[in-house]
């Protein structure tokens, strides 16, 4: 069965090229435009990992892998977060959350596909 | 990077620069073509881009400097001055000669004045014209040359995650089968740590990995495995050896003890101090309580690792390598398999007299051993030509640059293989071929356009096997052959008789007459007459033979055949009376039986009719002035020679014949009917038959054809 995996983006450009790389490397896509609407997603069904913006409107990227990461179900599950160059400190922030890993954006389809096989094995 | 690749690539440089010299000086008689700038720029970037990925570095970043102002001047910032194209054609020479001996300065001025040149000119014309856009100024493509990335280097990395990594979401199961992927790669998983049972935590990490791993990736590569992972666990990587194919064989393996001091698992003086007590060293130091014993395994796996890795490279060494041996031991074996071919012919024959079946079992055994031996033996002497092709390109580039003309030569076949001798005696003749394809075959530009040809004349190369030869094909779409200059310089030299129908073919044959001409004018590449009567006698001697087509203002066809090996060939063994010879097999297309009846049919003429085909033949009992009469029924073998049949007349066909050629000694030198002998099973010798010059020396006899 393929792995599922959410990503959480409030821009629905970058869900769409995060979600159309994934399923064409064969991955199932589950999309969220914040970290709220990902929170209600993750209802027990199986995700197998996160990617997530930092920042986005109700519940900001760190809040989210707080969170996940206190949610029996999904304790251990890879949580990738995008950030920029100039977020080193909220990078760092995230780490300390729970954060697995992290994609500097702009990044290109092959690299993302590349950290999720790395995480995701 | 594969060497075949590298080679297209050079030679398509080659190319593209001999083009760039073309239209640089065009360019500077009309510096204002738009399409011959286009032309320069991209010549510039495409050497820029497959010289990158073809490794050469220095060129992709000289070229770099080069299209970046060739791209000015397209855009109309920098105008064509007469100092641009000269340092342009500098830069040329520059980067061919970085081509011909990669990583070796090139003659002349330095590559980094040029590039300072090129520079000053853009910023000169950027000053100038101050009002024009001015691009983002280049970054240099200069990068210090990577690392020799077929260096393989030995890491021992020391792994142990913080208890709480999984808390991160990470799974180490994929990170270290990333490791593997890197390199060979040995992991020992240190167990010491785990708690006893009620006091583990299911959700912590307890253990802790020693990796030896062997990459040629580099540490940056294996820095890459823990980016994720770094700040929740100690990690230690440390090169332990350089690439193990440097290393010499004999060279010792590091002792126990040296490892686990490398890895601070234990001092020096521990291990000194355990060495004192003559024990396994591991052993020793596990007991005085200074390592586990699962330290010392580790340390073992990292020894037997190198051990392994070392062998491996050896091992690929020797696999890989190829053997140079020098030719002579190579003729001294091919003479002992033609030896040891003419034994096994008097094995069979003696074991077919005795009629025991244990001996023809064996006979024919070795019989079978004794082919394979020598197709192989033979094909370690084989060599494709390409090479001799690739310098053909050259020549023609040279010699078309020093006439005016353009001229693109195209390949085919140059993975066909012929017998080394027989590739080493045809580059001369080739050669002179090629010089008169260039010189007096292909049309200047001009003449070639005023004629409704494209102005770049093609010359055309190709090989390729057909049976026992390999047949070699010299193809210009020139002028072709001036058919009645030359008839008309035969007559004149007595070689032919005016007003008479000569063959087309007979006609071009002239010209392989010595001292035969009929250039008005004598270029200081060819047309001196000399040359190809050498070249018809050097295939004559290499047992090919050679032939001219042309079509006049459609180009010339010079065809070779050759055969593929001097050495040993399939004959068919013929008898007459009680005399043995052999005629190539390759050249040998039926036997008929002739009888007197035929023979009364034809009115003496030797002519016989196969199948309603009239079949000229000679009567090698003639030939040959053996006594006696001939039998009843006498055998034709029907030979087809350069699309004519020619049938030879023996008394008894016997069979096909695995010849090893022996040459005549001195006292038959000037016997031209025979090319050499062969020893037979009974040890009697056959003379091996030239078909070619019997029906040359029949023709000529009879005045016909």
């Amino acid at each position: 069965m393929a792995k599922r995996i959410m990503t959480v983006d409030d821009s629905a450009s970058i869900r769409q090229m995060v979600g159309f790389t994934l399923r064409q490397a064969g991955y199932d896509v589950v999309e969220a435009a914040d970290g709220k609407d990902a929170l209600s997603k993750l209802d027990g069904s199986p995700v197998h990992m996160v990617i997530t913006d930092l920042n986005m409107p109700n519940l900001d990227g760190i809040g989210l892998i707080k969170s996940v990461r206190s949610h029996a179900s999904y304790k251990f599950i890879p949580i990738v977060m995008l950030t920029t160059e100039s977020q080193e400190s909220k990078k760092l922030e995230g780490k300390q959350a729970g954060a697995t890993g992290w994609i500097v954006k702009p990044f290109k389809a092959e690299q993302l596909v590349a950290i999720t096989k790395k995480v995701l094995g | 990077m594969n060497d075949k690749h590298v080679e297209v690539f050079r030679e398509e440089a080659y190319e593209l620069l001999s083009d760039l010299e073309g239209s640089l000086l065009e360019l500077e008689e009309a510096p204002e073509d738009a399409d011959l700038i286009g032309k320069v720029f991209r010549v510039m970037h495409t050497i820029k881009g497959s010289g990158a990925m073809f490794g050469f570095d220095d060129i992709a970043a000289f070229t770099h400097e080069i299209e970046n102002v060739y791209d000015r001047v397209r855009s109309g910032q920098i105008l064509v001055s007469k100092q641009l194209i000269s340092l342009t054609l500098e830069a040329r020479d520059a980067i061919k000669s970085m081509l011909d001996s990669p990583g070796e300065a090139p003659p002349g001025r330095a590559v980094e004045e040029i590039v300072a040149a090129f520079k000053h000119i853009g910023t000169a014309e950027r000053e100038g014209t101050e009002s024009l856009p001015v691009g983002p100024s280049p970054s240099v493509g200069v990068s210090p040359s990577p690392p020799d990335e077929t260096d393989s280097i030995t890491y021992r990395i020391r792994f142990k995650p913080a208890p709480g990594i999984f808390l991160t979401g990470t799974n180490l199961l994929p990170l270290l089968d990333e490791l593997r992927e890197l390199g060979d790669c040995v992991m020992t998983a240190h167990f010491n740590q785990v708690p006893d049972l009620d006091a583990i935590d299911a959700e912590h990490c307890y253990l802790w990995w020693d990796i030896v791993l062997t990459t040629d990736r580099g540490i940056d590569a294996i820095k890459n495995v823990f980016i994720f992972v770094e700040d929740q666990a100690e990690i230690s990587i440390q090169p332990v050896e350089r690439d193990s194919r440097l290393i010499l064989p004999g060279s010792t393996y590091k002792r126990i003890g040296e490892i686990l001091v490398e890895r601070g698992d234990a001092s020096h003086e521990d291990v000194q101090q355990a060495l004192k007590e003559k024990k396994y060293i591991g052993q020793m130091l596990v007991e005085k309580g200074i390592v586990t014993p699962e330290k010392v395994e580790s340390a073992l796996v990292e020894q037997q690792h190198l051990r392994k890795i070392r062998e491996k490279a050896q091992s690929k060494e020797e696999s890989i390598s190829s053997l140079r041996v020098s030719s002579e031991k190579l003729d001294i074996l091919v003479n002992l398999v033609g030896e040891l071919v003419t034994a096994q012919a008097r094995l069979t024959q003696a074991a077919s007299v005795l009629a025991n079946n244990d001996l023809t079992s064996i006979a024919e055994e070795i019989e079978s051993l004794t082919a394979e031996l020598r197709d192989n033996t033979l094909s370690i002497r084989m060599l494709p030509i390409g090479s001799t092709f690739a310098r053909f390109k050259r020549l023609i580039r040279d010699l078309s640059a020093e006439l005016g003309k353009e001229i693109e030569m195209n390949t085919e076949g140059a993975e066909t293989e012929l017998d080394k001798t027989v590739i080493e005696k045809l580059n001369d003749p080739l050669v002179h071929l090629i010089r008169n394809c260039v010189d007096h075959g292909i049309e200047t530009p001009d003449e070639r356009s005023s004629l409704g040809k494209p102005r770049t004349g093609a010359i055309h190369l190709s090989a390729l096997h057909s049976g026992a030869h390999v047949v070699i094909e010299i193809k210009d779409d020139g002028k072709g052959l001036d058919r009645e200059a030359i008839l008309s310089k035969a007559i004149e030299k007595g070689l032919a008789v005016p007003g008479g129908e000569v063959h087309d073919r007979d006609v071009f044959n002239f010209i392989f007459t010595a001292g035969f001409s009929t250039a008005k004018q004598v270029t200081n590449i060819s047309g001196r007459g000399v040359g190809m009567d050498v070249v018809k006698k050097t295939i004559d001697a290499l047992g090919g033979s050679i032939e001219i087509a042309s079509e006049p203002g459609r180009g010339t066809t010079v065809t070779i055949q050759l055969p593929l090996t001097l050495a040993i060939v399939d004959g068919l063994l013929v008898r007459i009376a009680d005399a043995h010879f052999v005629l190539p097999l390759s050249i040998v297309e039926e036997c008929v039986e002739l009888t007197r009846e035929d023979v009364n049919k034809a009115h003496g003429r030797n002519m016989a009719n196969i199948r309603g085909e009239i079949v000229p033949y000679i009567k090698l009992r003639d030939e040959f002035r053996i006594p006696g009469g001939s039998p009843p029924i006498e055998q034709i073998v029907v030979t087809g020679v350069s699309g004519e049949r020619v049938g030879f007349v023996v008394d008894d066909v016997v069979g096909e014949h695995q010849t090893v050629i022996k040459n005549l000694g001195k006292v038959y030198r000037n016997s031209d009917t025979v090319s050499g002998a062969t020893i037979l099973g009974d040890g009697s010798v056959a003379l091996i038959v030239d078909a070619l010059k019997l029906i040359g020396n029949a023709q000529s006899r009879e005045g016909i054809l």
